[in-house]
């Protein structure tokens, strides 16, 4: 087993201010950046703040952005850096900062209150549900999401502009309302939800310009852009900018699709 | 809490702050990322660049843009009266004679429109030309953003018309690629150089064309229950492998829809002659 | 004293995981107000690392399968020593638990016919686990916590006020359970990112804070699962239930160290995976105990049958319950049989083609190849057991989860003890924390709604409180009673030694003379651990969190070394090699721990002697209509002779 010290640059402070700080720490074999964080708490910086659980790359706690990227710490092992490189690490940029590598993800919970929930049909009891492989596969791999909130602090609609976090909900919960549009017992179009309208009324569609940095920063693999939102956007297009729809719907109330 | 879920109590600030501002940790630079992030929005940028120079030269330059049996793919179908004649090609004079400049103008808003509104490309143009964002975690040069949600940006929500207009054009290109087994003489059951480029051309054209978005939604996507249209299922899981490499075929067929145009320049305009296998 | 933040509630439920969400649900679907406190974000919680399945018996893959197959199967796997009354109600209700959560939104694999899919997993007789994949537990939590929004949803449409009835306090720990009297009056808390103080005065308490394994080194568990609930119901005076039983997961990874310990899901040899010692062998048919002997394949061939054919072959003793597998991974390495980094094989790239593998474990692949650079689909894993789980808890009654001794106090999930007897099959913790998670959640409410005079919290309680968190910050200064100038301890190092103790010494094979020194160091560390001491200031400040955190898991290492030292014999999850049979006149008995100090006090408590009585009890005898479901020639090998004729 080899190990060496590495140059670590951590961002510490709070809202009121902060800087890089720099440190130097021995690395072994086989570790990642998570343990490298640890054994600064327990060796140089015992309040150094961190947010972990599972270090599995399960729960998405330990979000941060390593060399300017957004990613988790626990899945980012040291052996991609070289041993002469400096990685840098700071907590997420999008978000309000409580401390050093800690931010406030609070945006993200008010958001996800704002989807309304799945609609249970009508006249089926517990049990008695029945769904098809191939019509729930689309739904579950939007349900892999950890929500470690990597994809909502890269979206550049709100990273770079604060105030679009009043209208834009985010890749995460744009994905959120796309997962329960493909759900096959969702009945909230028969409880009068229109699902595909309100993506872009209420939850701020438009405001996404498909530059796909949430399926790229993604440690799940969920192709985000490419599953969720794009086929929102036409979803959302069947119902808003479709005239044969549109007149359709003038002449008679069309079944929802499917 | 510090994440609670109450409103956030401190004041929103001021529009285009970007990351490093507010309560947000004081970072000052746009970014931190140390890999070569340029080198992807500027190589997307220098090729959609190469692209634009090279097809409006050729658009407006009307001229040597058929030699029998290649029509070039800019010019087809050839809608006004100052089109070369082309024997059982893809003329027809829609337009008359007052359509004065290039006809290749008339049928390039087509795929022009459907390529500009196409979800690939709109990542690659918002990325490589307005850099938003130029890559990922890197800031944004905007104070504001509106995103699609407004004019003219809300328009890209007709993507799927001209990915209409897109087949009836990959319909016409299909016809020539037809057209090009002929010889110069317009005897059938010949092939050159130039009928592979054309078949080359068209099968990316068809491949790209039907790898799109609106496509895969149309298609199936736009279904609640797959079980229940078990052949358009199969249709749309064909549709999904072939979307999941779009930009592959984005790129690979406009760059061969342009060697198409240039072999039919170079052959029309005397520069190559086009080898003849039988 | 600086004055605390105080707020009232109905219910009060320690912990977000599947339990405590559950619980929470229930409560406030029965009109009490209801608060859930947890360490991390809410929709962080262990319960997202389950990744084999839920165990009910739904019968959609086996039509055989009933509450009564599922009844005997946890049985046998707790060895039985499981409250019967308690696996009675877990087999009886998991179904309508899994069903329930169908209406809340979950996706579930699925049958040819559309229903829930289930699959095959130890110590189970038919495939009876209903799973997404192999992330089950993430749809589980995922699916609690979209129900916990959406009950918000509704009241804010009737309140305006999201949190009016169900809220939840993110990154919050709870140190003290307030008591008035013998009634629970409510916690007190503090925030982890301010570090601020708080009461939550409530009637009734729910704890469902998990388990204990970050006490020892090599665990699948997280940080969170320092034995808070344990050590809170101790305090608060409840009783924990046989404690020296915690499972030692057989397959976690071994490479690289930094991972060691991560689970490596059951459902990797539910599916088809071997296990291989270094001379290729598969080991597991040496070690088919007895009491399984029938139940077991006893050559490869028939075990491969098995998986097609169910219903004529016996199933593979890679499926043999945890406790077994793990003692035999042990053992073959002792013998100098195990892999490169001091494991065993787990292969399934020989098994399955790469895109089944890909497709059914796609979060193994994933791990492995993240973590430790190993392509399953090509070549084998290494794995060795790893502390994954503890049978015992608080003492509770069946029925209700209410915690026994305390008025208002309930617990439910891993936390509570007796549910898995000596030991748990895979699957049934899922369907464990949904069944008495919301048994707890409807009693607590019921008790809350229905208490007449609400208990009130006494002041001088939550000054001593206060107190007793703010410690670590005056550690510098000298304890009474001890030398000057002692400098303050290292919170990380006191943990690092507690979990290397617990791991050599309490470990999965335990002797008498190891578990007498563990408990002599867990007396040194004790002592040490009052002069625990941090730096910095209050916000979110980890080192300050653990010295907190280490209070709780030294009092439940105690707990398991004292109940681990008296009984003296082999059961489940629990092997003495001192006394290596399964000894039939210790069915009948639990151990109970108490605290020594009746107030719950720590500071008057004697360091040798120990913080933790223990006492005996024996069990009530089992139902005879559930005997019944079992032959009398598989009851001998378990009950005692006088237990078989009463």
């Amino acid at each position: 087993m080899s190990s060496y010290e590495a140059r670590f640059k951590v961002w510490r402070g709070d809202a009121q201010g902060g800087a890089l700080e720099d440190f130097k720490v021995e690395v072994n074999d086989g570790e990642v950046v998570l343990d490298i964080i640890h054994r600064l708490q327990a060796t140089q910086a015992p309040d150094l703040a961190v947010r972990w659980n599972c270090k599995a790359g399960k729960c998405g706690s330990c979000s941060a952005e390593i060399n300017g990227r957004p990613r988790l710490m626990c899945m980012t092992r040291m052996s991609v850096f070289g041993r002469d490189e400096t990685v840098t690490v700071t907590p997420l940029r999008a978000f309000p900062v409580v401390r050093d590598l800690v931010t406030d993800v609070g945006f993200n919970y008010r958001k996800a209150r704002e989807i309304p929930s799945f609609v249970p049909p009508p006249g089926l009891g517990p049990g008695e549900y029945r769904m098809m492989q191939e019509d729930v596969d689309r739904p579950q791999e939007f349900r892999k999401c950890i929500e470690c909130f990597l994809c909502q602090d890269t979206c550049h609609v709100v990273r770079d502009h604060e105030e679009n976090k009043q209208v834009f909900a985010g890749p995460r919960f744009l994905m959120r309302v796309a997962e329960l549009d493909m759900h096959p017992l969702d009945a909230a179009a028969e409880s009068g939800l229109d699902r595909k309208r309100t993506a872009q009324d209420e939850h701020g569609l438009g405001y996404c310009n498909i530059t796909k940095c949430c399926t790229e920063v993604c440690p799940e693999g969920i192709r985000i852009t490419d599953n969720a939102l794009i086929p929102l956007k036409e979803r959302a297009v069947d119902r808003k900018y479709d005239p044969l729809v549109w007149l359709g719907s003038r002449i008679r109330r069309r079944p929802t699709a499917g | 809490m510090a994440t609670g879920t109450e409103p956030p109590d401190t004041e929103p600030r001021a529009p285009g702050g970007g990351a490093g501002a507010g309560t947000r940790a004081a970072i000052a630079v746009p970014h931190l990322r140390t890999d070569r992030w340029w080198l992807a929005p500027a190589a997307t940028a220098a090729g959609l660049l190469a692209f634009i120079v090279y097809s409006t030269w050729r658009a407006f330059a009307d001229a040597d843009y058929y030699a029998a049996p290649y029509v070039s793919p800019f010019y087809s179908p050839c809608l006004a009266e100052r089109c070369r004649t082309m024997h059982a090609g893809p003329n027809a004079d829609l337009f008359g004679s007052w359509w004065a400049i290039s006809p290749a103008i008339i049928i390039l808003i087509f795929p022009l429109g459907f390529r500009l509104t196409c979800y690939y490309y709109r990542k690659a143009y918002y990325r490589g030309f307005w850099l938003s964002p130029p890559a990922c975690a890197v800031a944004e040069p905007h104070r504001k953003y509106t995103g699609e949600t407004r004019f003219p940006l809300i328009l890209q929500n007709l993507h799927r018309y001209f990915f209409y207009a897109a087949l009836l054009v990959a319909g016409v290109l299909t016809y020539d690629t037809v057209l090009a087994f002929r010889d110069p003489h317009y005897h059938w059951g010949h092939m050159g150089l130039g009928t592979l480029v054309f078949l080359v051309n068209i099968v990316l054209i068809w491949a790209y064309t039907l790898s799109c978005h609106s496509c895969r939604h149309i298609v199936g996507g736009r279904l609640k229950h797959f079980s229940r249209h078990p052949v358009r299922y199969r249709m749309w899981g064909f549709i999904s492998r072939l979307n999941a490499r779009h930009m592959l075929l984005a790129w690979t067929s406009l760059f061969s829809v342009a060697l198409a145009d240039f072999y039919v320049y170079l052959v029309a305009s005397g520069a190559f002659d086009d080898p003849r296998f039988f | 004293m600086s004055v605390v933040d105080r707020q009232e509630w109905d219910v009060v439920v320690v912990g977000a995981g599947g339990a405590g969400l559950r619980a929470a649900v229930e409560a406030r679907e029965r009109g009490a107000r209801t608060a859930v406190i947890c360490k991390s974000l809410f929709g962080k919680a262990h319960t997202v690392m389950a990744e084999g399945g839920i165990a009910a018996a739904m019968g959609n893959a086996n039509p055989h399968d009933n509450w009564q197959v599922h009844f005997r199967d946890t049985l046998r796997g707790g060895k039985f020593l499981n409250q019967w009354r308690m696996a009675e109600l877990h087999a009886r209700e998991a179904p309508d638990r899994v069903w329930e959560l169908e209406t809340w939104g979950a996706l579930f694999d699925r049958t040819k016919d559309g229903r829930i899919s289930q699959r095959n997993f130890g110590g189970h007789e038919y495939p009876r686990l209903a799973h997404v994949g192999d992330r089950t537990g993430l749809e589980l939590i995922r699916t609690l916590q979209q129900k916990v929004v959406a009950l918000q949803q509704e009241d804010a449409k009737e309140t305006g006020d999201y949190e009016s009835r169900l809220k939840v306090f993110q990154e919050c720990t709870v140190t003290r359970v307030l008591k008035q009297g013998n009634r629970v009056s409510g916690v007190f808390a503090y925030e982890r990112e301010s570090g601020r103080f708080f009461v939550l005065e409530a009637p009734a308490v729910v704890i469902a804070t998990g388990g204990i394994g970050k006490s020892f080194k090599v665990t699948s568990n997280s940080w969170e699962y320092t034995g808070d609930g344990h050590a809170l119901a101790l305090l608060a005076g409840a009783p924990l239930l046989n404690m020296e039983f915690v499972q030692f997961h057989p397959t976690g990874m071994v490479w690289p160290p930094s991972v060691k310990g991560i689970l490596v899901t059951e459902s990797v040899r539910g599916d088809g995976g071997v296990l291989r010692n270094s001379d290729g062998k598969r080991f597991m048919f040496d070690y088919i105990p007895d009491v399984f002997k029938e139940k077991y394949a006893q050559s490869e061939d028939e075990a491969d049958r098995w998986y097609d054919d169910p219903d004529n072959n016996r199933r593979p003793p890679e499926l043999l319950p945890r406790d077994e597998v793990a003692r035999a991974i042990n053992a073959e390495v002792k013998a100098g049989r195990g892999s490169p980094h001091g494991g065993v094989f787990l292969d399934v790239s020989t098994r399955m083609p790469a895109e089944v593998i890909r497709r059914r474990l796609p979060s193994m692949y994933h791990q492995f190849k993240e973590l430790a650079d190993v392509d399953i689909t090509a070549e084998a894993m290494e794995v060795g057991p790893t502390c994954h789980y503890v049978m015992g808890g608080i003492a509770v009654d069946s029925d209700t989860a209410a915690a026994r001794g305390v008025e208002g106090l309930y617990a439910a999930g891993e936390v509570a003890g007796g549910m898995h007897g000596s030991n748990r099959l895979g699957g049934n913790s899922l369907s464990d924390l949904l069944v008495f998670g919301r048994r707890a959640g409807l009693h607590a409410a019921r008790y809350a709604t229905e208490t007449a005079e609400r208990p009130t919290v006494d002041e001088a309680e939550v000054d001593s409180a206060a107190a007793e968190a703010l410690r670590p910050f005056s550690a510098e200064g000298p304890a009474p009673g001890e030398e000057d100038g002692r400098p303050p301890e290292n919170p990380y190092a006191l943990h690092q030694e507690l979990q290397q103790t617990m791991n050599d010494l309490v470990g999965i094979i335990r002797r008498e003379p190891e578990m007498r020194q563990a408990l002599q160091k867990l007396a040194e560390l004790r002592v040490r651990a009052r002069r625990a001491g941090v730096e910095g200031h209050r916000q979110f400040n980890p080192g300050w969190h653990l010295a907190l955190d280490l209070r709780n898991m030294l009092l439940v290492s105690e707990c398991v070394a004292r109940a681990a030292l008296e009984r003296t014999e082999s059961r489940g999850g629990h092997t003495r090699e001192d006394f290596p049979a399964m000894d039939r006149a210790w069915r009948r008995i639990n151990l109970l721990c108490r605290l020594t100090d009746p107030t719950g006090g720590l500071a008057a408590t004697d360091p040798v002697r120990g913080q933790i009585t223990l006492s005996r009890e024996t069990t009530e005898p089992i139902r005879p209509d559930l005997l019944a479901l079992f032959e009398k020639e598989e009851l001998v090998k378990y009950l005692a002779e006088e237990e078989l004729y009463e």
